[in-house]
């Protein structure tokens, strides 16, 4: 026990027994659970998962196969924000290419990675349902619509990191 | 004319959210009055039958004879659920985050009519998790209806029991594909499941599961208000009510409305769009997101209704239509949508697993000048395989496969281009 409680603050057992209390068995809180975790530590660590794993009474490889399953779990550690840029079909249509060069020369990032100062991770996403705002992103919880590289500047205005 | 838009009409131009206050100021819960305590579930049904609603998530299929299958008698003691579709993620589809984010209230009105008429106990929303937003204005007005005695027990002294939860999802398009979502539900990989057991039966946790999208919901207190005759009326062509209707691409006024159903798609495109950019030719479109086969400026005259467009070739889809202009490379285009379905595919099966990142790869040959004059013979091929349903263990694939289809008829020319001439056309000054 001890040694969970190492991996899993109070605060993320209570809210991942919260989630317990409404369904039929533990391991069907998995997704609440990794991403009750993840918004405390930013992403989910081997640790944390076996961690949530043993909390749930399932095998962590169990887990970890609902885990990698999902876009939005970050298995890896990403960035203090996370930007989601939208290469769906509309936004494609309007340049998304060169919002993503342009972000590139910016932040010296492409997708799948992290600036070196930490501060940001871009990933593509699927479709943010704001075709009509095309390109768009979002940074963090943000939707940022109608994107072109003078409102990129002004996002990302002190430059970020490289990326190595 | 003022058209009677049931679904927008507490939609403000700055897309603030209607509160519980203003929702029911504007006539809101007098449908959830008019079902609870005094109708039977067994009338509800039958209003809903009689409206000729379809189901607005995609497929079309009538709510009514969808809702009929779940068992009422007491075999069916136990949980039942009605789980809400609200993951919203067919590329260019952006009609239910309009009414999520503008009226929660009018959602969970048509929820819980819908649950009292399958006589759920249990409904989730199941949103996808980049709609914070949303998420955050659901949960709120949730509580609110806790508080007003419109969720809980005994809902308006009826005994009628009814509690409702948020599930933020975690990303995957897959998720949304109604079997996929009750697995994702559970805590599980989201794949498909095997139908039959049907939902109705055997859906969440093994009992009896409705899952409807967020459109077809916004409209069930509407008709078990004002009625089955209403609803038909609101519609312009055989199909009944209003729908959602989203252009975006390059025309002036990319946006969603609600119009009557059958709606004429060069009144959508040209009126309500403002129709082209300058500088841009129509040349096709997706009549209702990425997964419906392309129509062309021959089909501007079509109405916008499931049968009409079914019988040109295609699907109506979302209702959300997507434009391919005169500058944008049509194969490009559907490579675009190639790479997003390979991306999503669950992997569960081997035609969709290994296909469509085949079919990717040969588009990607294409578009870059790598082309060999066999490769539209390996897409033809492709599209018969991967698009025949049946195939595969859920519509993903098949979906996949109508854009590819249709574009490989209507733009063929364009293919041949890329292969012959060893590049992209539209590439040199293009957008592309
Ligand atoms: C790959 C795939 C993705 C889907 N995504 C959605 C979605 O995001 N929202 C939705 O309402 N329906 C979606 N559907 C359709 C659902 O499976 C289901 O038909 C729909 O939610 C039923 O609701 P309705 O009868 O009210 O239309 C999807 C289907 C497939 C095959
Ligand atoms: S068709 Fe694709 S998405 Fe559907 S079950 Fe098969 S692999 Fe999964
Ligand atoms: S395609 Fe980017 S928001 Fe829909």
């Amino acid at each position: 026990m001890s040694e969970l409680i190492q991996a899993l603050s109070a605060q993320e057992i209570a809210g991942i027994d919260a989630e317990i209390a409404h369904v039929p068995y533990r391991s069907a809180v998995a997704i609440e659970a990794l991403k009750i975790v993840q918004a405390h530590r930013g992403w989910v660590s081997d640790e944390s998962l076996r961690a949530i794993a043993r909390h749930l009474h399932m095998s962590a490889e169990e887990l970890d196969g609902v885990a990698t399953f999902y876009n939005l779990i970050y298995r890896r550690p990403v960035g203090e924000q996370v930007i989601l840029l939208c290469n769906s079909i509309s936004c494609w249509i309007k340049g998304c290419d060169k919002i993503q060069k342009r972000i590139q020369e910016q932040l010296g990032i492409g997708l799948g990675e992290t600036t070196s100062d930490k501060r940001y991770t871009l990933l593509p996403v699927t479709c943010l349902g704001a075709c009509d705002k095309a390109p768009v992103l979002m940074v963090g919880e943000e939707l940022h619509e109608n994107v072109d590289t003078h409102s990129l500047s002004r996002l990302f205005d002190d430059g970020g990191g490289t990326s190595e | 004319m003022s058209l009677d838009l049931p679904l927008t009409r507490n939609v403000r131009p700055d897309r603030s959210p209607t509160d519980f206050a203003a929702y029911e100021a504007n006539g809101g819960y007098r449908g959830l009055r008019a079902a609870i305590g005094k109708l039977t579930p067994a009338e509800c049904l039958q209003v809903i039958k009689d409206s000729n609603l379809r189901g607005r998530g995609g497929a079309g299929f009538p709510t009514g004879m969808k809702w009929s299958f779940v068992p009422m008698d007491d075999a069916a003691a136990g949980h039942k659920y009605l789980i809400c579709n609200a993951d919203e993620m067919e590329p260019g589809t952006f009609k239910d985050r309009l009414l999520l984010e503008c009226d929660p209230h009018q959602l969970i009105e048509g929820m819980i009519c819908a649950a009292y008429t399958i006589q759920a106990d249990i409904a989730y929303i199941f949103i996808r998790a980049e709609y914070h937003r949303a998420e955050k204005l659901l949960r709120e007005a949730i509580a609110v209806c806790y508080e007003k005695g419109y969720l809980g027990r005994d809902i308006l002294g009826s005994g009628y029991r009814l509690d409702m939860q948020v599930h933020s999802s975690a990303g995957r398009y897959i998720c949304g594909e109604e079997t996929a979502l009750i697995s994702s539900l559970e805590g599980k990989r989201a794949n498909p499941r095997a139908k039959p057991p049907f939902p109705q039966v055997s859906g969440l946790w093994g009992r009896p599961t409705i899952v409807n999208n967020v459109e077809t919901l916004c409209n069930i207190h509407h008709i078990i208000e004002r009625g089955a005759d209403w609803f038909q009326a609101l519609g312009l062509t055989e199909d009944a009510g209003t729908k959602l209707y989203g252009v975006s691409g390059r025309v002036k006024k990319p946006g969603c409305w609600e119009l009557p159903i059958g709606t004429p798609i060069r009144e959508i495109i040209e009126r309500h769009a403002g129709g082209m950019e300058d500088g841009y030719q129509l040349r096709g479109f997706l009549p209702g997101g990425g997964s419906t086969d392309f129509l062309t400026p021959d089909h501007l005259d079509l109405a916008m209704d499931y049968g009409t467009i079914g019988k040109a070739g295609s699907r109506m889809g979302t209702g959300t239509m997507i434009i391919l202009d005169d500058k944008t490379c049509p194969v490009g285009f559907v490579k675009n949508l190639m790479e997003f379905f390979a991306r999503e595919s669950c992997g569960f099966c081997t035609p969709c697993r290994d296909g469509l990142p085949w079919s990717a790869q040969v588009l990607d040959d294409i578009e870059n000048g790598r082309g060999r004059p066999e490769d539209m013979h390996t897409l033809a091929r492709q599209v018969e395989f991967i698009g025949a349903i049946g195939n595969t263990h859920c519509a993903l694939a098949p979906g996949a496969m109508e854009p590819l289809q249709s574009a490989m008829k209507y733009f063929r020319e364009d293919f041949e281009r890329h292969i012959s001439g060893g590049a992209c056309h539209f590439c040199e000054g293009g957008a592309h």
